[in-house]
């Protein structure tokens, strides 16, 4: 799914600082694992999509535990498309130990084929000391706790060129309609077009869409819409819609009139913000950087983001994130997902850079730079309120499938924006067929 | 991929044609399916392995877990994706091999004639060499929106620009509450008429610090004069902000160079151009009532293309990406036709007095039938199965408007992991590909004998 392999580039390259740390902290401490320790000779497989920088810091963290059991841990890379990878061993009885799955989709699906263990012991006892109910639960199939939230990736943030902001006189905004009314209308009479849009790559569609919602609606609504317990053409859902149409309606606002906005794919509209400079501002996760950083821009001063306004009461706060779930019994995967939940594993990873957590015990002095600190506060202060990527959660037919479901829903409105009635019903229709 | 097993019944069943049938005189018959084994083996396990097991699995739910009888067939009948697929797959199948054959004729007859037909021909015949992952990549490129990215946009647009210039300011807007007012071709006017002796002020709005000219003065609030309109159009927006709106700041620029018309019973009587300040004048006007107009040429937008990669144009500019890749196949093999037809037939024609074009219609097509036929027939069978190019040209946004048979198969086995409608989809067009199939055998039994 390209939104994960983006996810996966972002954070490579914001750990551009992190992989030195990496780099230099890895030759002496790993060599002398598989010595001592109660699980000596134990030797146990991990499997997630992370490559490069990404997989180093986790090797890295996957160090600690050798260290402190003796067992050796070995990383695989499943690729980008791990539900491929995990299918056919899955059927061939040789899962990996250890899987980090990026969707809590795939928890579901292999629960119900009786293909993972649940946790237990140490891991259960971690799992509930360290994670919000909501957390829990995301991992957690008809009650039984089976994964664990370890990587955690930002997604309601709103990305802006200072200068352009700067050149109009406007502050970002803490408010959709300061938004709308001040911060994209003074941006446009200055005739710097506001907003890059993403639209060919349909899953930063239902970004918008989900952070817009979750704050309209409220997270009970959120929840209800993700279980599909309303329908999606409730009011509510029609009423973001409206909301999204104040953007998406104006075709002056966007990069390349409509026709451009729902040609442009991620990286590319990533790019028309801060290489060729054609808007101000581009929606979406902390991943942004990666591609801010290869079009030139400097994290931080040339490239810099606002959290998303507030279209209700509360600004939103919409995460995506990786889950590891057990898939074995052997000996010592408890231990190991009781020290992956843990928040002496996650801030060793988290000072590596390229990652965030959603662990309540880590600190957010745990991370090394200014602006993933501000990330990570943010989702420790939301709390309670805080709530998964909602295309991820409901069956990937519907929310996570090129060319169906919301993500052509969403591009057909962007397209055309007049009839919010008529996506909602468009939208109900596609979430019906995909149960 | 499953669609690629369907081409295979072919060597299938020309090796079992000759093998059997010729007992007495031949090897005796374990011999010969001693030496068929190695062939056998291999098919049975690429090909007719694979197909059987498609028609099974397409038989269980998409876990593989539950026999679900032809549940499979019926929800895949019952979906509107298929039929949108299946429906693109026609257009497919009625368009491309007809145009690309007749391209490869005309290539094929036309390099007969010319000097360099060899070296024309492997420019023709290059895009073969090349993968379609990578056909599709360039021709994504070359379909982009932006003419400054888009080949075919910019083509198009530097003919549009060379008709129809772009005007100065495209973007320029009146600042909201001003008396503007759009005219019909994209101008704008003053709702309130105006007389000699008349000094007014405009506020545009919208137009980015590029866009001004470098040699634009501050704009200066405009004078009146005796017997004259006179006025200043200017940039309403304070660079960093703290402008007053409908005011004239000290840093805002005047927009030079813009068209200003004084319009009376719909002709345009006076024009003025304004100056470095943004000021105009408007002069050899009688007493009386004007209508003051900013000319739509100011205001013209730069023509921007046409949408290949829309909901509309998609498959055409995918089949024309199909056409560049394929014209060469089809083109060499026609030549080969071409080169085997009997020259005394075309001369005979000529000497009985017929044109060029009634030898190539009455002697050449018919006598190029065959040839035209199995490439005809060969393309068909592509086109059913074409994948690649779709997927890879298409943006996801008009993913499911240029969606095919294939690529939907592919996507339900692999993206939303139901492999059973997968299988299901896959034996479908294993369905549409057999009658291709068994013409083009049946043809080679003809020619053999």
């Amino acid at each position: 799914m390209p939104e994960h392999m983006w996810r996966a580039r972002g954070a490579l390259a914001v750990t551009a600082a992190g992989a030195l740390v990496a780099a230099t902290a890895c030759s002496p401490g790993s060599t002398q694992a598989g010595g001592s320790g109660d699980l000596a000779g134990v030797e146990l497989l991990v499997a997630a999509k992370w490559t490069g920088v990404e997989q180093e810091n986790f090797t890295e963290v996957l160090a600690g535990f050798e260290e402190e059991t003796g067992a050796t841990v070995t990383y695989e890379s499943t690729g980008e498309d791990t539900g491929a990878y995990l299918g056919p061993k899955i059927e061939a009885g040789e899962p990996p130990d250890v899987a980090i799955l990026p969707q809590p989709g795939l928890v579901a699906e292999y629960a119900a084929q009786d293909a993972l263990v649940p946790l237990s012991g140490d891991a259960a006892a971690a799992l509930e000391e360290n994670y919000t109910d909501y957390w829990r639960e995301l991992g957690s199939v008809d009650g039984e706790p089976y994964g664990v939230l370890v990587k955690a990736a930002h997604k309601s943030i709103v990305w802006y060129r200072p200068d352009a902001f700067q050149q109009a006189g406007v502050n970002p905004p803490e408010t959709w309609d300061d938004l709308t009314g001040t911060t994209a209308a003074t941006l446009s009479d200055a005739g710097i077009t506001p907003f890059s849009m993403c639209g060919a790559s349909g899953w930063t569609l239902t970004d918008w869409f989900e952070n817009v919602y979750l704050s309209q609606a409220g997270p009970e609504k959120y929840d209800q819409l993700v279980a599909h317990e309303i329908p999606w053409t409730d009011d509510s859902v029609v009423q973001t819609l409206e909301t999204l149409a104040e953007v998406w309606g104006e075709g002056d606002w966007m990069a390349g009139g409509t026709q451009g906005a729902v040609q442009t794919d991620f990286p590319t509209c990533v790019s028309k913000v801060y290489g060729q400079e054609q808007a101000a501002m581009v929606y979406e996760a902390d991943f942004v950087a990666a591609s801010a950083q290869e079009a030139g821009a400097t994290v931080g001063e040339t490239a810099k983001a606002f959290p998303f306004p507030a279209v209700g009461e509360q600004p939103p706060v919409v995460v995506g994130g990786d889950i590891a779930v057990a898939m074995t019994e052997t000996e010592g995967v408890q231990r190991l997902m009781a020290y992956l939940a843990s928040p002496e594993a996650q801030t060793t990873w988290a000072g590596l850079g390229g990652y965030l957590s959603a662990n309540s015990q880590v600190q957010a002095d745990a991370y090394p730079d200014e602006f993933t600190q501000t990330l990570a506060q943010t989702i420790l202060e939301a709390g309670d309120d805080v709530r998964y990527d909602l295309s991820d959660q409901v069956p990937s037919q519907f929310g996570a499938t090129e060319g169906k479901g919301m993500w052509a829903v969403l591009q057909d409105f962007l397209r055309d924006p007049s009839d919010p009635e008529a996506a909602a019903e468009k939208l109900e229709q596609a979430a019906s067929n995909a149960e | 991929m499953k669609a690629a097993d369907t081409d295979a019944p072919a060597p299938a069943a020309q090796a079992g044609g000759p093998a059997t049938g010729r007992g007495r005189l031949g090897p005796p018959p374990w011999l010969a399916l001693f030496f068929l084994l190695p062939a056998l083996l291999f098919l049975g396990i690429y090909v007719v392995y694979p197909i059987l097991f498609s028609v099974y699995r397409s038989l269980w739910d998409a876990p593989g877990t539950e026999f679900v009888g032809l549940d499979n067939y019926a929800r895949m009948f019952t979906r509107a994706d298929t039929f949108i697929a299946l429906r693109n797959n026609v257009i497919w199948i009625a368009v491309a091999p007809a145009v690309v054959t007749v391209a490869g004729l005309i290539f094929a007859v036309l390099t007969e004639r010319i000097r360099w037909a060899t070296a024309f021909k492997i420019v023709v015949f290059m895009p073969m060499a090349i993968s379609f992952l990578a056909s599709g990549v360039i021709f994504r490129l070359v379909y982009e929106q932006d003419p400054e990215r888009g080949l075919a946009n910019a083509v198009i647009t530097t003919v549009q620009d060379t008709v129809a210039p772009t005007g100065a300011y495209p973007d320029a807007n009146p600042r909201e509450g001003v008396p503007l007012e759009e005219t019909a071709g994209g101008g704008y006017r003053l709702t309130e008429p105006v007389a000699p002796g008349d000094a007014v002020a405009i506020p545009l709005v919208g137009v980015s610090a590029e866009e001004v000219p470098g040699d634009a003065e501050n704009a200066a609030p405009p004078q009146q004069e005796q017997g004259a309109v006179t006025g200043t159009v200017w940039v309403d927006f304070t660079r960093g902000g703290g402008g007053r709106e409908g005011t004239i700041d000290p840093t805002e620029k005047g927009l030079p160079a813009l068209r200003v018309e004084a319009v009376r019973d719909g002709e345009a009587v006076a024009t003025a151009t304004t100056g470095a300040d943004g000021a105009f004048t408007l002069t050899g006007l009688e007493g009386g009532d004007y209508t003051l107009r900013l000319a739509a040429s100011n205001f013209s937008e730069p023509y921007n293309g046409l949408t290949w990669l829309g909901p509309t144009l998609i498959t055409p500019s995918i089949i024309a990406a199909y056409l560049w890749v394929w014209a060469g196949f089809a083109m060499v093999l026609i030549a080969a036709g071409l080169s085997a037809i009997p020259r005394e037939a075309l001369e005979a024609a000529r000497v009985d007095g017929a044109t060029e074009w009634q030898v190539f219609r009455r002697v050449t097509v018919p006598l190029l039938s065959p040839v035209l036929m199995v490439v005809f027939v060969t393309l068909m069978i592509y086109v059913l199965k074409i994948f690649d190019l779709v997927f890879v040209i298409a943006p996801g946004s008009v993913r499911a408007d240029a969606n095919v048979l294939a690529l939907e198969m592919w996507q339900v086995s692999f993206g939303i992991n139901d492999q059973g409608l997968g299988s299901a989809l896959a034996v479908f067009l294993l369905l549409l590909v057999v009658p291709a199939m068994i013409f083009q055998i049946r043809r080679f039994r003809r020619e053999e004998s």
